[in-house]
């Protein structure tokens, strides 16, 4: 058999394995699509028969037909508020330092290193540094003390937890800034700088605004990383049965994460029903910012643009 | 006038010195979290040494912190940790590659625009709905077809697991993967390779840097991962290689502690800083092996 007489025969036998191959690959990229099918599906079964006002109005209850997600909202709010108000602040100034001020030394690698090993750290640990340094401050307080008006220590108060949260988000936060930092074409600042401009006037008035669509988004998604995130809280104490909703940073709160975690690990089968509506209710909050921010990003972008 | 023009742009340089100083703080805050995780960890840990020896901890087969004889060998956890890890790795591997493949090789651009942001939606779902969903849909669906597994098992946990961490492999290998020049690709085709050829032979091996760095982060992921694993996989610690049991994990056993009311300053308390300083030790290993497969494959196309 001469070799021209089997080479039709093998490519037809690589054309077969390239189709073969490719809907694999659909099949694998599907799996991912499917499993969150299955994820809203199951939960909209399970939960859309409790969602109604009184789930929404009412405090938690040892009666699943009474148990209502008040508490919880509301403590969640709070606790993003004031995590957005420590947080980005801080998050974006050190983001700007690292992209815009920083020579490219040793001591700053390092730093940068630090930062994207502190956003590998497992929340947990961040959970433990929270329940050390800020709901205890190192016992280094007599129970009860108060201090210019303020309680110490913190306790499980949303001040205590937004903290934790804060330095949870920051790292990601700041990656996620210099990387809007970075899009910003470096012309703009040589003008800003050949018309005399110190380095602040010119992040200021030329680069915070050109990446601020970058940072709104980079902003959002770590937030709202910190909105459904548990376990750090759990750690905190914060698993406890609160039927109020805060009036100040140093109330003590739940938070919707919890309050699911809660339901969702009692074992009578109706509470996994509740469950399931408080995480219609948590998922609804989150695709909802999420979908305000792309619109607002579009609408920056294009504002920008023209 | 001149004067007056110098002097503010004098004020203006001022201004410029503190507000540098300010944003340098905001950005040291990052060494001091990271000293603070380290501190708070060492600082209840160390007097947790005093009571049981290192060795029995490091190499003790029996995790048995609640009741008497009280037994703190942590491999039982580690187990667990590392079974679910791996059943995650080894699902979320192959289909979280073969999606970037199809992401970046052969879907139209329009499909991409659709599907990658679908994709990335897993990555913002909150992990206490995955392991509602591990509880609610996944382990029944299991025990219908493998029906000697346990309520709470290591599979169901690490395949939850693993669809949480689809997105970190599949994005960040379409990335690394179309950043790879065309020019690789036609030059394949143009030495008559078909598709599936070019995909894993040129631009999978050119793209491996970013794809591996995928990988490592999704592993880190999965060993800190506490919900999941907290709901799914149980708080029965044992070593056991079979993923149809019951096991403990380390960040479920650091919950369960935190769930009841165990004193502070008992043992038991600090044995969960103890667990909680083991896996930091483990995060970081994997870190710091991420930022070397990052450098170390590192291809540069310009």
């Amino acid at each position: 058999m001469s070799r021209l007489e089997i080479f039709p025969d093998l490519l037809e036998q690589r054309r077969r394995k390239d189709r073969v191959f490719k809907r694999v690959a659909l099949v694998a990229t599907m799996i991912g699509l499917v499993a969150l099918g299955a994820l809203i599906l199951g939960v909209l079964v399970q939960g859309l028969p409790w969602l109604s006002m009184d789930f929404l109005n009412n405090f938690p209850s040892r009666k699943p037909s009474k148990a209502g997600l008040k508490a919880a909202f509301y403590g969640s709010l709070w606790l993003i508020s004031l995590t957005t108000i420590i947080a980005v602040p801080i998050g974006v100034g050190a983001a700007i330092y690292l992209e815009e001020y920083a020579k490219d030394d040793r001591r700053h690698r390092l730093l940068e290193l630090l930062i994207a090993n502190l956003a590998g750290v497992p929340s947990i640990l961040y959970g433990l540094l929270g329940l050390i340094a800020f709901v205890r401050i190192f016992d280094l307080f007599e129970k009860d003390t108060v201090f210019l008006g303020i309680p110490l220590p913190f306790g499980r108060s949303v001040l205590a937890g937004a903290l934790t949260l804060a330095l949870l988000v920051l790292p990601v936060l700041i990656l996620s800034t210099r990387e809007a930092l970075r899009a910003v074409p470096d012309s703009l600042r040589q003008a800003a700088f050949g018309l005399g401009s110190t380095r602040w006037q010119c992040i200021r008035h030329h680069v915070l605004p050109a990446a601020s669509p970058g940072i709104l988004t980079g902003v959002v998604l770590s937030l709202s990383r910190a909105f459904g995130e548990t376990a750090p809280l759990i750690m905190m104490g914060a698993l406890t049965y609160v039927a109020f909703t805060p009036e100040s940073v140093f109330d003590s709160f739940t938070a919707m994460p919890i309050q699911i975690f809660n339901w969702a690990s009692r074992p009578q089968a109706d509470f996994q029903g509740v469950a399931a509506a408080g995480i219609v209710v948590l998922l609804t909050v989150l695709l909802g910012v999420n979908a305000i921010v792309v619109a607002l990003r579009n609408f920056l972008e294009r504002k920008r643009i023209s | 006038m001149e004067r007056s023009s110098l002097q503010g742009s004098a004020r203006r340089r001022l201004q410029d010195q503190w507000i540098q100083y300010g944003l340098r703080a905001c950005a040291g805050l990052a060494v001091l979290t990271s000293l603070g995780i380290l501190f708070v960890l060492l600082k209840e840990s160390l007097p947790f040494f005093e009571e049981v020896s290192p060795i029995e901890f490091l190499f003790g087969t029996t995790w048995a912190p609640l009741m008497e004889p009280r037994k703190f060998g942590v491999l039982p956890l580690v187990s667990g940790t590392v079974l679910v890890t791996v059943v995650a790795a080894l699902v979320v591997i192959p289909v979280g590659s073969l999606a970037a493949i199809y992401l970046s090789e052969f879907a139209s651009d329009r499909k991409r625009r659709i599907l990658k942001p679908m994709l990335e939606v897993l990555a913002g779902v909150p992990t206490v709905v995955y392991g509602y969903f591990a509880i609610v849909v996944v382990t029944p669906a299991l025990r219908l077809i493998l029906p000697q597994a346990e309520i709470f098992n290591a599979l169901s946990a690490g395949l939850v697991v693993a669809i949480m961490v689809i997105p970190t492999v599949a994005s960040l290998s379409d990335d690394a993967m179309r950043s790879v020049p065309q020019a690789l690709r036609d030059a394949g085709h143009g030495l008559g390779a078909t598709d599936r050829e070019v995909a894993m032979g040129v631009v999978f091996p050119a793209a491996l840097s970013g794809v591996l760095c995928g990988y490592v982060l999704a592993i880190g992921r999965a060993l800190g991962e506490t919900m999941i694993v907290t709901m799914a996989a149980g708080a029965t610690p044992r070593m056991t290689a079979n993923p149809l049991e019951s096991v403990q994990t380390m960040t479920g056993y650091i919950v369960q502690v935190s769930l009841g009311d165990t004193p502070v300053g008992t043992t038991e308390y600090r044995s969960i800083f103890v667990v909680g300083l083991a896996l930091f030790l483990m995060t970081l290993c994997i870190n710091i092996l991420s930022f070397w497969v990052r450098s170390r494959f590192r291809e540069q196309y310009s």
